[in-house]
């Protein structure tokens, strides 16, 4: 191929175009035209541009408190270099990531486990209110929570699981979860169960088994890429939430992560190197599942 | 009637063999079911009621939180619960709706809540598109370039906020000692103190969290695109501006649509941000609707009037989700 000095794109460049391309870079260097160095130098700017807030707040991070004052954000940690932001920040914050874990995980599971009954009950079998079911659910998914929240506290205070054990808040803040997780756990596996081949399960109710064992047998283990999807989302949505947790946890000890960090940001509005490490320290789980799981992260957000 | 019946055939093309095959007890089945009305109906139940163990739970745990409480929350609106105590469901009164207009505040968080919106949303989409252009030029490390502008969606808003605080803060902030180094001092404003930035850098930041998304959105859209129609066009002779702008761009718009709901939703309770930033009491340059919701509920215990607030919150956001969620039911798309 010649060089192209148009900016049209060049159907050999790359054309899997999964990035996941270590061969012929010689020869690709040799036909970057003009028109190409300024898209890549567009994109690298965009990289710097999306990166700048992490990017300032990692720096910050590893500097001591004179020298962040007298020093750009720019410049990376050599003078002043420390790591007892990082310290002190996450002492701050660990009893609140275990609660963030003991309220994240088995919340992502439970509501990811009550969408997938709930879309096959409401894909793989017919009746007529289904639709109307699922019209409900989608609204669901979009519905300001703002909408609930003084109901919910109310209902909760009713309840009273907070005055039964001291851990009662945490109880009534997953279940919120779990419920409010359902209707986009339930989309979500119901636009995948569409896609399931039919023949199957048709092939298993002639043979007369009920609807559990199929779900058992055959439904359950070809959601498993679903699963992934779901239970990441889920997890992010559940790890990442602030306006539940304040509106229901009232007890300091019973804090998540979102909540805690808050508190630190503004017990420690001056130092901004303990607030960018508490930061980083409170989103690590959600990165660190963003990086192993970009593909069904992506997926869950699109539906 | 028919056509509800045609969509829900779409949706469920199993419908017929299961009813089919429940009949048949095994053995070949070839009868069409609309000719056996009434035997076909009742065993539609009864796969309506086997079904129900899957179903039932979820659905009921979802209409008791989200329907349950969101009627809840329009009683008590009418009730004029405030401070300590229980609401008395006895006596009903329209005064919290009465005394918005008359309320500065909220007339403040209303206007924001709307410039956020339409803002928001149509600076995002603009720039998630271009990303998305960007990245589907067959590029090399794609994958990398999309991760990358992915990310903030990853981030809490807590997290998200306490960055771009920093990113703000004046005069030691990243923005101000960018400006200051390329000498656009004049430019160097307190982004957070000043009330006319306020809006417009929350704004910023939350483009920058949501970008990504709207690039992925868009990303599915360009690659759902048949080939042939990017060829058709180049074989007429179409420069590349006008191959996007009147080939390509036309057939994103379900991919616009999806976006635009979504955004806007989050447009209308972008809570979190605004709420780590500035407290529960932001000014009248930045509060928005999900702000002053809270406040007056959980701050000031103006329980009713805060239910109030969040029934207009509501309304504005079912003006979005209900056409949206009745064409997709229409399509046969749920």
């Amino acid at each position: 191929m010649t060089a192209d000095t148009t900016t049209e794109p060049e159907p050999e460049d790359d054309v899997n175009g999964d990035g996941d391309d270590n061969d012929e870079t010689q020869g690709h260097l040799a036909r970057l035209s003009p028109g190409r160095i300024a898209l890549y130098g567009g994109l690298l700017a965009l990289v710097a541009a999306y990166l700048s807030p992490l990017y300032s707040g990692l720096t910050t991070a590893f500097k001591s408190q004179d020298a962040y004052r007298e020093t750009s954000p720019l410049q990376p940690p050599i003078d002043g270099f420390t790591v007892d932001p990082w310290l002190t920040a996450a002492s701050e914050l660990a009893f609140a990531m275990l609660n963030s874990f003991a309220l994240t995980i088995p919340a992502a599971v439970l509501s990811a486990l009550f969408g997938s009954l709930a879309a096959y009950g409401l894909t793989k079998v017919d009746w007529r209110g289904q639709a109307l079911v699922l019209v409900l659910f989608l609204a669901a998914v979009f519905i300001p929570y703002q909408a609930v929240l003084v109901p919910l506290r109310q209902f909760w205070s009713m309840v009273g699981l907070s005055q039964i054990h001291p851990r009662g808040e945490l109880v009534e803040l997953l279940i919120t979860h779990v419920a409010y997780g359902i209707p986009i756990c339930t989309i979500l596996f119901r636009s995948y169960y569409q896609t399931l081949d039919g023949e199957l399960i048709e092939a298993a109710r002639l043979d007369g088994a009920s609807l559990a064992r199929i779900y058992r047998k055959i439904v359950l283990p070809l959601s498993i890429p679903m699963f992934a999807v779901t239970l990441i989302y889920q997890f992010t949505q559940i790890w990442n939430d602030f306006l539940f947790a304040l509106v229901l946890l009232s007890n300091r000890a019973n804090y998540v992560v979102t909540l805690e960090l808050n508190a630190l940001a503004g017990s420690m509005a001056t130092d901004y190197s303990v607030q960018m490490a508490g930061a980083f320290i409170a989103a690590l789980p959600t990165i660190l599942v963003y990086i192993l799981f970009g593909e069904q992260f992506a997926k869950g957000q699109t539906m | 009637m028919d056509s509800l019946r045609n969509s829900l055939r779409r949706l469920n093309p199993l419908s017929t063999a299961t009813a089919d095959a429940e009949t048949g007890t095994g053995v070949g089945v070839e009868a069409d079911a609309d000719e056996r009305g009434g035997l076909v109906d009742r065993l539609r139940r009864s796969d309506f009621v086997e079904s129900m163990p899957f179903w039932l739970p979820p659905t009921a745990l979802v209409l008791l939180f989200v329907y349950g409480a969101i009627a809840w929350n329009v009683v008590i609106s009418f009730t004029g619960w405030s401070g300590l105590g229980q609401p008395d469901y006895t006596n009903f009164t329209l005064e919290m709706y009465r005394q918005m207009p008359a309320d500065q505040d909220f007339i403040a968080s209303l206007r924001n809540t709307v410039a956020l919106l339409i803002a928001f949303t149509s600076a995002s989409l603009v720039v998630g598109l271009g990303l998305a252009l960007l990245v589907d030029r067959k590029i090399r490390f794609e994958s990398t370039f999309r991760t990358i502008y992915l990310l903030p969606m990853a981030l809490s808003f807590v997290v998200t906020a306490i960055f771009w605080s920093w990113m703000y803060a004046d005069p030691d902030g990243l923005i101000n000692t960018a400006l200051h180094g390329i000498g656009l001092e004049a430019l160097a404003y307190d982004w957070l103190g000043d009330p006319r930035f306020r809006l417009a850098a929350v704004i910023v930041a939350l483009i920058w969290q949501f970008s990504g998304y709207c690039m992925i959105v868009y990303l599915a859209g360009l690659r759902s695109i048949p080939d042939d129609h990017y060829e058709a066009a180049r074989i007429d002779g179409a420069s590349t501006l006008k191959l996007y702008w009147r080939v390509i761009i036309p057939q994103l718009r379900s991919s616009t649509v999806g976006a635009t709901v979504v955004l806007m939703v989050f447009a209308l309770k972008a809570f979190d941000f605004i709420y780590v930033m500035f407290g529960t009491n932001p000014g009248r340059s930045v509060d928005i609707l999900a702000v002053t919701m809270y406040r007056e509920a959980f701050s000031a215990s103006e329980w009713a009037y805060g239910a109030a607030i969040a029934v207009v919150l509501f309304a504005l956001a079912l003006t979005i989700i209900g056409p949206y969620a009745y064409t997709q039911y229409k399509r046969g798309a749920l």
